[in-house]
């Protein structure tokens, strides 16, 4: 296959995220810039950060693969990733950003003022973020092996080298440019191979695709022990309350100026996903017409991959392929280094310092302890990635959407909307759904996918986790209003009030 | 069976297993508490209730620390009804029999005036009701400052001297637990009193110096002295503002970019200024005038004793969760035992804003955030400190 030029497109990536960074921040010799330099980032550009850090392996490759393989049901996949944004515009981008949490655990303590709430977030956090990185470390080395015939395992260490660098280094690098920068990468790398793909099936007199009848019938079960319409339902609620849950989606509303700011990128960031979810159904039909079935041991995820080669024999082809592995590979990147920022921030600040802060007799860790967090925080999900045998790439970013919507999404929409939420009401929530989806993921993970009920319930357990989490928080926060946090009006105007508004108290103290 | 785990079985079993653990857990924990004595336990019990209600009375006597704090003090003295009562109004009132509560400012009458303990006996205390409790009652003083700002008085069944000695104590338990309050209310208005010492100790060198720049280009470049006016102008009202305690380093950088165009006035190109700011970061709270003061320190210490040009650096960095903001010149530097004396506030005139700016971000971050100064004689100045990006209780206020 197409060795040197795949190789050169994946290491231009490399490069760009590590070096790119350096572009993006503000600098000013004269006083006159200083203006510029110190204006916050505009909701467009982090809105194409957002972007770029969500989009991710499943988006790149999973979601073609899932739709050549499964059908047209596939299609609530780019509906629900997106879906996930218009949730988080209506209920929370505002209040959230107004919060000033940098972090979910954060937003825990901001709204609750509780330790054990905080530290529990935290494991989530970990917890969502690990299951998230696994796909992201098989996708890598999906693709290089398929790409330039190297060992499985190269591709995946590669990202988490390039990524432990990346966080580790920290510092003088805007990472909202390096995200945003990923995005328009990706976007290229998926789109213009696609026309040219496109133009190349129209050329040679556009053959149909050939497609099993329950291919292009909406919801038809594909075994009598299938229920198309719970798993689709399931999904597309996990995805739509997940988003607001994944750690990495936070922090850079952080970025954001005010409210307003927070809710414009949003906006945004719905459109720059619209327009990039219209390729990855291109490429599933596209790869029915190239290869009716699938041949051999080939995984459905390496589809994308495989059509320019299929399509366009030479070195056009191979320009084609490598365009598209250095966009995949661009999506593995981004993705990953924000989550691993995201875990890497909560380790050192959860674990290791306390930790640290002990053994050093309170002698400040400094940044030791943030290098040796961001190892861990890619380490440990290589490793999980060369265990666990590959469940799909979509397949397994839904785990952890499932896992957000049922832990986190309870706790941000009534932190942000309900007075009555307790302390205890939250953890029972947070519990509840965690152990609830916890066990449901690694029964799947060990067993396999049951078949029947079972199955379709421990496989896609969002729509009766999300309800019992939600269930737990109000009926616990119920039981026990005693336990309300009294600043609960204090904060909850914070969080709702405009910014321009100025609080008759405020004004009164002056 | 070969090599297949039934699962639902493992699970059961994983969970029998951990329902096992905890139970010989909790047994062995309540068999380890069985080797203390009742006495310590009661020692232990009331040591634990005193510390809970230490932390309500540590915002000092309000109708709601009162009424908090009033819970544990029943437990501690066991009477029937305890209340608090300052100069003419009940604060809180815990306990049986709340109809006795209007009588508890004219019992406390007399020790309000003398300041001693009295108990109440039967006929004064005791109302119609066969069935209400309390009978007699003991009323001590709490005093801060040699003054008696209020009563404590605990209602019982039958006063009797231990009751009359346990409320005494208590009462002056709580009086010092109050003065502790009284302590640290002090502490804050110092911090609030250095604040405004800062906004008041930037103008007179600097406005001075501002003033006469910008009347020598009055005649010989209008508007520039006309701009220079109005960036003047602005820079006052963020530098004398009353609002509040926080803003984010874009509204500081601002306000550093004002003054720095002032000291460009005077300077000229002697003052040469750089900015590397990572873009993230300029959302980051944090106290308003932590900034300036260091780049004005760069600018006078890096420039003043200089010949020739100074440069002053100025960057913010993004740390995961903080940012670290330094502020750096080329000038003379300094010896570190001074900057140590001036952190340490011994020469407060020498340098108020460095050692401001310090206690103030200890004070709001804790003692792990204060800054970082690098330097040596004939070898420049780095000031930086880091902030967390959330940190409960801080918000930015425009």
């Amino acid at each position: 296959m197409s060795h040197p030029l795949s190789i050169v497109a994946v290491a231009l990536v490399c490069l760009t995220t590590l070096v790119v960074g350096g572009f993006g921040l503000r600098l000013s010799r004269r006083t006159s810039d200083f203006y510029v330099a110190g204006r916050t980032v505009s909701p467009r550009l982090n809105a194409s950060a957002i972007g770029g850090e969500y989009l991710s392996a499943a988006s790149f490759l999973g979601v073609a693969g899932l739709i050549y393989g499964s059908g047209i049901d596939m299609l609530w996949l780019p509906v629900g990733y997106t879906l996930g944004y218009l949730v988080l515009l209506v209920m929370v981008a505002a209040p959230m950003r107004r919060s000033g949490a940098y972090t979910l655990p954060d937003f825990a303590e901001a709204r609750l003022g509780s330790r054990a709430v905080r530290l529990v977030s935290s494991v989530l956090v970990v917890a969502i973020g690990w299951l998230y990185l696994v796909p992201q470390f098989q996708g890598a080395g999906l693709t290089l092996a398929l790409v330039t015939g190297a060992p499985p395992w190269v591709g995946g260490f590669v990202v988490m080298v390039v990524i432990a660098a990346a966080v580790g280094a920290g510092g003088m690098r805007s990472i909202t440019f390096v995200q945003a920068v990923q995005y328009w990468i990706k976007l290229t790398a998926l789109a213009v191979p696609a026309f040219v793909l496109l133009l190349l099936w129209v050329r040679s007199g556009h053959p149909a695709p050939v497609v099993p009848p329950q291919w292009h019938a909406p919801l038809s079960p594909t075994g009598p022990g299938d229920h198309p319409w719970y798993r689709t339902a399931s999904t597309v609620l996990a995805l739509c309350l997940g988003t607001m849950g994944l750690p990495h989606v936070l922090v850079r509303y952080y970025t954001n100026p005010d409210g307003p700011g927070a809710r414009r990128t949003t906006v945004t960031v719905i459109a720059l996903l619209g327009v990039f979810y219209l390729l990855p159904p291109v490429y599933g039909a596209l790869g029915r017409v190239v290869f009716p079935v699938l041949p051999g041991d080939v995984r459905g995820d390496s589809i994308v991959l495989r059509i320019p080669g299929e399509l366009a024999p030479g070195l056009g082809g191979d320009l084609l392929t490598a365009m598209l592995a250095g966009g995949a590979f661009a999506a593995f990147l981004s993705t990953a280094s924000g989550l691993a920022m995201s875990v890497t921030g909560v380790l050192d600040q959860e674990l290791l310092r306390p930790q640290l802060a002990r053994l050093t007799g309170g002698d400040s860790p400094g940044a030791g302890g943030f290098r040796l967090a961001a190892v861990l925080a890619v380490v440990l999900p290589y490793l999980l990635s060369r265990l666990i045998e590959p469940l799909g790439l979509a397949t397994t970013v839904g785990l952890a959407f499932t896992v957000a919507a049922s832990t986190f999404a309870p706790l941000i929409i009534l932190g942000v909307w309900w007075r009555g939420l307790s302390v205890p009401g939250a953890m029972a929530g947070l519990v509840a759904g965690g152990l609830g989806t916890g066990l449901s993921l690694a029964t799947t993970m060990a067993r396999g996918d049951l078949g029947g009920w079972p199955g379709a319930l421990l496989a896609n357990p969002a729509l009766w986790t999300v309800p019992l989490a939600f269930a737990a928080v109000v009926l616990v926060s119920l039981a026990t209003p005693g336990r309300i946090p009294a600043s609960t009006a204090r904060v909850l105007v914070r969080l709702h009030t405009p910014e321009r508004v100025t609080l008759a108290r405020s004004r009164l103290r002056d | 069976m070969t090599g297949s785990i039934h699962w639902p079985t493992a699970v059961l079993v994983a969970g029998t297993m951990l329902l096992l653990w905890l139970g010989v857990t909790l047994l062995r924990r309540s068999r380890r508490s069985g080797f203390i004595s009742e006495t310590d336990r009661a020692t232990y019990a009331t040591l634990h209730t005193a510390s809970l209600a230490s932390r309500h009375l540590g915002e000092g006597l309000s109708p709601e620390s009162a009424e908090r704090a009033g819970r544990h003090l029943l437990s501690i003295l066991g009477a029937q009804a305890v209340s608090i009562a300052g100069p003419g109004s009940v604060l809180s009132w815990t306990g049986t029999g709340e109809h006795h509560r209007a009588q508890a400012v004219d019992l406390g009458e007399r020790t309000l005036e003398t300041g001693r303990t009295v108990a109440h006996p039967e006929e004064v205390v005791a109302c119609g009701d066969p069935e209400c409790p309390l009978r007699g009652a003991v009323t001590a003083p709490l005093v801060t400052d040699d003054l008696v700002v209020g009563t404590l008085t605990a209602w019982t069944q039958e006063p009797s001297p231990g009751l009359t000695r346990a409320t005494e104590e208590v009462a002056s338990w709580v009086s010092s637990q109050l003065a502790l309050a009284e302590l640290a209310r002090t502490r804050n208005r110092v911090m609030e009193a250095e604040l405004r010492a800062l906004r008041a100790q930037i103008s007179p060198h600097f406005i001075y110096n501002s003033l006469a720049a910008i009347a020598s280009f009055v005649r010989t470049d209008p508007d520039r002295a006309r701009e220079l006016l109005l960036d003047f102008a602005d820079f006052t009202r963020y530098a004398l503002r009353t609002g509040g305690t926080f803003t984010t380093l874009a509204e500081e950088l601002r306000n550093v970019e004002r003054y720095l165009v002032l000291e460009q006035a005077r300077f000229g190109d002697r003052l040469r200024v750089s900015l590397l700011v990572a873009p993230e970061v300029l959302t980051v709270t944090l106290p308003y005038l932590a900034v300036q003061p260091l780049v004005e320190n760069a600018v006078r210490h890096g420039l003043a004793s200089k010949e020739g040009v100074g440069h002053v650096t100025i960057t913010a960095s993004d740390q995961g969760s903080e940012a670290e903001i330094a502020i750096e010149d080329d000038g003379v530097g300094t010896d570190p035992e001074r900057v140590r004396a001036i952190l340490d506030g011994a020469h407060p005139h020498d340098s108020m804003g460095l050692g401001n700016v310090d206690a103030r971000l200890r004070q709001v971050y804790g003692d792990e955030c204060g800054l970082v100064v690098e330097t040596a004689p004939g070898a420049g100045t780095r000031v930086s400190f880091r902030v967390p990006k959330f940190a409960p209780g801080v918000h930015a206020q425009h």
